[in-house]
């Protein structure tokens, strides 16, 4: 596998920010009740991982090693900043939505890990390609938790009316536990599960 | 005063910061190996949320709100959009700071959390607190019970989910579920137990 397809393809699946990595979990669990919430946050983060690596990537040579925490934060929020006001011009529904989670993107642990994992010794192109695939490998776990948390909580997708429920008059009776938080964890907790049994090499040692 | 402590509990049971709105996870699922560590990091996010959150509310109020700035001759200045900035700069400022202090005054409490408080500035549950400050507007006396609770909760949850996983290391688990697989569910089953709190008001 070439180089620049491994930077794309890894965080897909072996490399997974939120499987394997264990990066930015805050947000994939909290934004996942509805499908339509979970792509406009997975753009938000595309959009500011993208450019800070690319822009940290362009400054790696010029920030002092002392003081590069606050300064990739500053550089993060900034974006942060302009993703939330985009947000809030043209999506006001889906900003009210996801209240403070798009603010949070800039602790979220996937844009501070990558700057500091990648692109702080990358140049820009592959550390372009580097964000992408890590939002990707991000969006296709938010994606799908939200995808069945959405499905067997209110029986919709994308606000659709797929299963009728109980309460129009249909046959499906919504599992409540899916809207709630403890539905996000055990959703994800499976992904971890097929995915480990899918590639045993990621599997771990211990509990 | 009972408002207050109604707060204080509702912070730290019904929504709780880790449990209910998945803040602070990152930290909350790597440092939960150890009952130790667990303490040592909820004890230093309860310490740095209770200074910050009270100081982004003040910051909010008087230099950031929509007319915040009348007192300095400029009622129609609007600077909320500068927030997650300010909040940010605070917070990784306050970390630096008591990260000294606790260095001056008590090296020995250094030592055991040294390593955890630089990791503080960039915990979700800190940010998070001061914005959800912010969204439900809460006066800079509410502030101070919000932020105690929350770091509270935080606690409480994390020793629970470490006092689990040092349990967990003695049972079979399957393959593909070891390690962070079983600590999700571990973490919902968790979860759903919190949610026994949903409602409880004084």
């Amino acid at each position: 596998m070439s180089k620049t397809k491994k930077i794309l393809v890894d965080p897909l699946h072996i490399n997974n920010p939120i499987t394997l990595q264990v990066l930015g979990i805050c947000s994939a669990l909290a934004v996942t009740t509805k499908l339509e919430i979970a792509f406009v946050m997975s753009a938000a983060l595309t959009f500011v991982l993208v450019l800070s690596n690319v822009i940290i990537s362009l400054l790696r040579n010029a920030i002092p090693p002392s003081i590069r925490i606050i300064t990739q934060l500053a550089i993060i929020a900034s974006l942060v900043i302009i993703a939330d006001q985009v947000l809030a011009a043209f999506a006001y529904q889906a900003s009210k939505q996801l209240s403070v989670f798009v603010g949070l993107i800039i602790t979220n642990c996937i844009v501070m890990g990558r700057a500091e994992a990648f692109a702080m010794a990358n140049p820009p192109g592959p550390a372009a390609i580097d964000g992408l695939g890590n939002s990707l490998g991000y969006s296709l776990i938010l994606i799908v938790v939200a995808f069945f948390r959405e499905l067997f909580g209110s029986g919709n997708l994308f606000g659709i009316e797929i299963m009728q429920t109980v309460n129009n008059g249909g046959w499906y009776n919504p599992n409540g536990i899916m809207v709630l938080s403890p539905g996000a964890f055990f959703i994800i907790g499976f992904i971890i599960w097929v995915q480990r049994w899918i590639s045993p090499e990621i599997q771990e040692e211990t509990n | 005063m009972v408002e207050y402590v109604n707060l204080f509990l509702k912070a730290a049971f019904v929504e709780n910061m880790a449990l209910a709105f998945f803040l602070g996870m990152c930290s909350f699922l790597a440092v939960s190996k150890k009952v130790e560590t667990a303490v040592g990091l909820g004890l230093a996010v309860m310490f740095v949320l209770v200074i910050t959150t009270p100081i982004n509310q003040l910051i909010y109020d008087f230099l950031l709100k929509d007319g915040a700035l009348a007192w300095a001759g400029y009622p129609d200045a609007d600077l909320s959009f500068l927030g997650l900035i300010a909040y940010i700069s605070v917070i990784a400022a306050m970390v630096q700071i008591v990260e000294m202090a606790i260095d001056k005054f008590s090296p020995s409490l250094y030592a055991s959390l040294g390593v955890f408080l630089p990791l503080i500035a960039v915990n979700c549950a800190i940010l998070g607190s001061s914005l959800f400050m912010v969204q439900r507007e809460y006066t800079f006396t509410e502030s101070i019970p919000f932020a105690l609770g929350s770091g509270f909760g935080f606690f409480i949850a994390m020793v629970a989910l470490a006092a689990i996983r040092e349990r967990l290391k003695y049972s079979q688990v399957p393959g593909p579920l070891r390690g962070l697989g079983i600590t999700f569910i571990t973490t919902g089953l968790m979860a759903l137990g919190f949610q026994i709190f949903g409602g409880i008001q004084l």
